[in-house]
């Protein structure tokens, strides 16, 4: 099976499904002449032409409602944000427009449209574009949310994505779309709202996505060393949540640590943790535990970012706590 | 506030065919009536929520639905009744709607600032000032991406004129040469704010050059005017790619909304404007210049009365929603699941 970075299997997604559909295209900021801030969208222009690459001036709130309306009169927009910290100044479209339109106009129009990019902190670049998005973006509903973390899951979800007839939030990671794997030459879609074991165990129960799953694998490789078999659960869809997968792991684990980008007040991490203790109160034998950022806001210095964002060190801390392993 | 130059320039009047104002009398008439029966019903206590009266802009959005050809759409805002009366959406659906029926025109789901019907070419109430813009712009977009071949008219009051979502939206239309129109009914004030306590210039389309839009302005106080200036705007954007900017000077002769008074204008103000009202000045051409007996008019009126009070009958003999439908209309297949008879799914319970 050929290697693919991660920016190559969601090139190859885009690809495949311009090829298919006449209406998706691409726009955004850079995504055509300059090939993409970060490379996705290389060569498409060449392939497709400025009319389905549509490169755009700096203003989020703009394309993101031009894509909303083209979304409304039948096509179907992949909007790139450069990175999700500028859909900020776009949420507007997204919260009272993509998520609404079709409830409020009662079923009348549809809204097949993907928001993507990468989200969560890179490396050094301080608060304003370190942001993790997702508890923004499932805290309502009209919207379904993706976050990614290998190249295999890149490329059938956000073909999936992209077929879906529902506004999708589709994230990424500055520091991933490096990242190699495996990625079958024929084509195939993963379903939104399946989660994936990324390693089986049957000790303790780690949910994550996106820049987490690397942490949470890499902290299950420290536990295994005292004996504790992680079972690592990567969400791939965060909006509808597994719960299926998530309960029948905690059942088996009982117990759940959550390993994260993100801030640890509200949002999707509470949200699941709230699940668990909900949904499997009787199987618990241990607190749920939350591995994310420090309710701080991120700073650039790099030995302060590394102190702020969950390390495998500390994920591994959490784990063997509730494992009641002596740290 | 008086109205710039536009006031002295004269109406054109060629083609005043008297059949053609009656007509256009009627439709602006059943707008105004639409509103005050909803007024009414507001005052009765029997609808609720927020109601902003399209009172005075009638020819506006009556002008608007004779330019409309097949495939064409109208995005506007919350003040959005007379578009839909105009495109001819049925009244008693619309009036529905703002009783929270379940045969209102989205069912319920949006009310007064949420109307939207898209086999009129209503591409929707929006109520987040500006926020429609891009929307609109996104229409256009697809548009020339197609080769449909329509052209979107966009509306927005004068009061959206500052905010970021619309120069977004307008300087993309222009940049991309998008088949559209933006149409500021400028009605003096945007709430309670007059224009120039909200911006520094008198003329809002001083700002088309910097968007390389075309640009036209006028006082709306004759229906045929207004017909004939904005089907030219309409046929260089469909026909030239032209997008363009136009400010129409108009008023509102009730409050923002239901529970505004109107204290910040003067009696004398209105008076003023009331003098300038299309429908005002139809009927009083129709009496005058066309010799329309009283009882005709009256004749006109009491059918439009009719058609209100049988909206309002409807609407208040509606069914409300049933309860399962709150769970509609979010996703796709949520919808084909209930369609299905599945039980919803809520994430989080």
């Amino acid at each position: 099976m050929p290697l693919l970075q991660i920016r190559e299997a969601l090139r190859a997604a885009i690809d495949e499904e311009m090829g298919r559909d006449d209406r998706v295209f691409v726009m955004g900021e850079e995504v055509g002449y300059y090939d993409g801030a970060y490379k996705v969208t290389e060569g498409l222009l060449k392939k497709y032409g400025e009319k389905r690459v549509v490169d755009t001036p700096i203003a989020e709130a703009g394309f993101a409602g031009v894509g909303v309306g083209a979304a409304m009169a039948g096509l179907r927009p992949i909007i790139e944000f450069m990175t999700f910290n500028f859909s900020a100044v776009a949420f507007d479209q997204i919260l009272n427009n993509a998520a609404k339109l079709r409830h409020l106009s009662n079923g009348q129009f549809t809204l097949p449209i993907v928001f993507r990019g990468p989200n969560a902190a890179a490396h050094m670049l301080s608060s304003t574009h370190s942001q993790a998005f997702e508890s923004f973006y499932c805290g309502f509903p009209g919207v379904k949310v993706i976050s990614v973390a290998t190249p295999y899951d890149a490329k059938g979800l956000l073909k999936s994505a992209i077929r879906d007839d529902n506004p999708v939030i589709f994230f990424e990671s500055e520091v991933m779309y490096s990242v190699k794997g495996e990625v079958p030459d024929e084509e195939y879609l993963i379903p939104i709202g399946k989660a994936d074991i990324k390693r089986p165990g049957d000790d303790v129960t780690v949910i994550t996505w996106g820049q987490g799953v690397a942490v949470a694998l890499a902290a299950a490789q420290l536990c295994e060393a005292d004996g504790l078999q992680c079972e690592v659960i990567d969400l791939r869809t965060l909006r509808p949540l597994d719960d299926e997968a998530v309960l029948t792991s905690v059942r088996k684990t009982n117990r759940a640590v959550l390993v994260y980008h993100g801030w640890p007040y509200g949002g999707t991490g509470a949200e699941i943790s709230d699940r668990i203790q909900r949904l499997a109160f009787d199987h618990l034998d241990a607190p749920v535990e939350r591995v994310c950022y420090e309710d701080v806001n991120m700073p650039y210095a790099e030995n302060l970012e590394n102190l702020v964002i969950p390390s495998p060190e500390r994920a591994a801390e959490a784990i063997k706590r509730i494992a009641y392993v002596r740290v | 506030m008086s109205p710039p130059s536009a006031e002295t320039s004269p109406a054109p009047v060629a083609g005043r065919d008297p059949d053609e104002l009656r007509r256009l009398y009627t439709q602006m008439l059943r707008i105004r009536r639409f509103e005050e029966a909803a007024a009414r019903a507001y005052t009765q206590g029997k609808i609720s929520g927020f109601l902003h009266l399209y009172i005075g802009q009638e020819a506006i959005a009556v002008s608007t639905a004779e330019l409309m050809k097949p495939g064409d759409r109208v995005v506007t805002t919350y003040r959005d009744h007379g578009f839909a009366v105009a495109l001819g959406c049925d009244t008693g659906a619309c009036m529905a709607e703002l009783y929270g029926k379940k045969t209102g025109l989205v069912g319920g789901n949006g009310g007064s600032m949420h109307f939207f019907a898209k086999d009129h070419g209503l591409w929707g109430g929006y109520a987040i000032v500006g926020g429609h813009v891009p929307v609109a712009a996104g229409h256009a977009f697809a548009s020339k991406y197609l080769g449909d071949g329509a052209v979107t008219l966009c509306f927005l009051g004068e009061g959206a004129m500052h905010i970021g979502a619309t120069h977004e939206g307008m300087h993309l239309a222009g940049l991309w040469r998008l088949p559209i129109v933006f149409v500021i009914e400028n009605n003096q004030y945007a709430m309670g704010t007059p224009l120039r306590r909200q911006t520094a210039v008198d003329d809002l389309t001083v700002r088309a050059p910097s968007y390389r839009l075309t640009s036209d302005r006028w006082v709306v106080r004759d229906v045929f005017e207004t017909r004939a200036r904005l089907a030219k705007a309409i046929d260089r954007a469909r026909n030239d790619e032209q997008p363009g900017l136009v400010e129409l000077l108009t008023y509102r002769f009730r409050g923002h909304s239901m529970s505004d008074p109107g204290k910040y204008r003067t009696k004398d103000e209105v008076e003023q404007w009331k003098e300038r009202d299309p429908l005002f000045r139809a009927e009083a051409e129709l009496r005058g210049q066309h010799g329309m007996s009283e009882e005709d008019l009256e004749a006109i009126d009491e059918t439009v009365w009719g058609e209100m009070d049988d909206a309002v009958r409807f609407a208040e003999q509606s069914p409300h929603p049933e309860p399962e439908h709150r769970f509609l209309g979010h996703l796709v297949e949520d919808d084909l699941a209930a369609a299905a008879g599945h039980e919803p799914v809520q994430e989080g319970n």
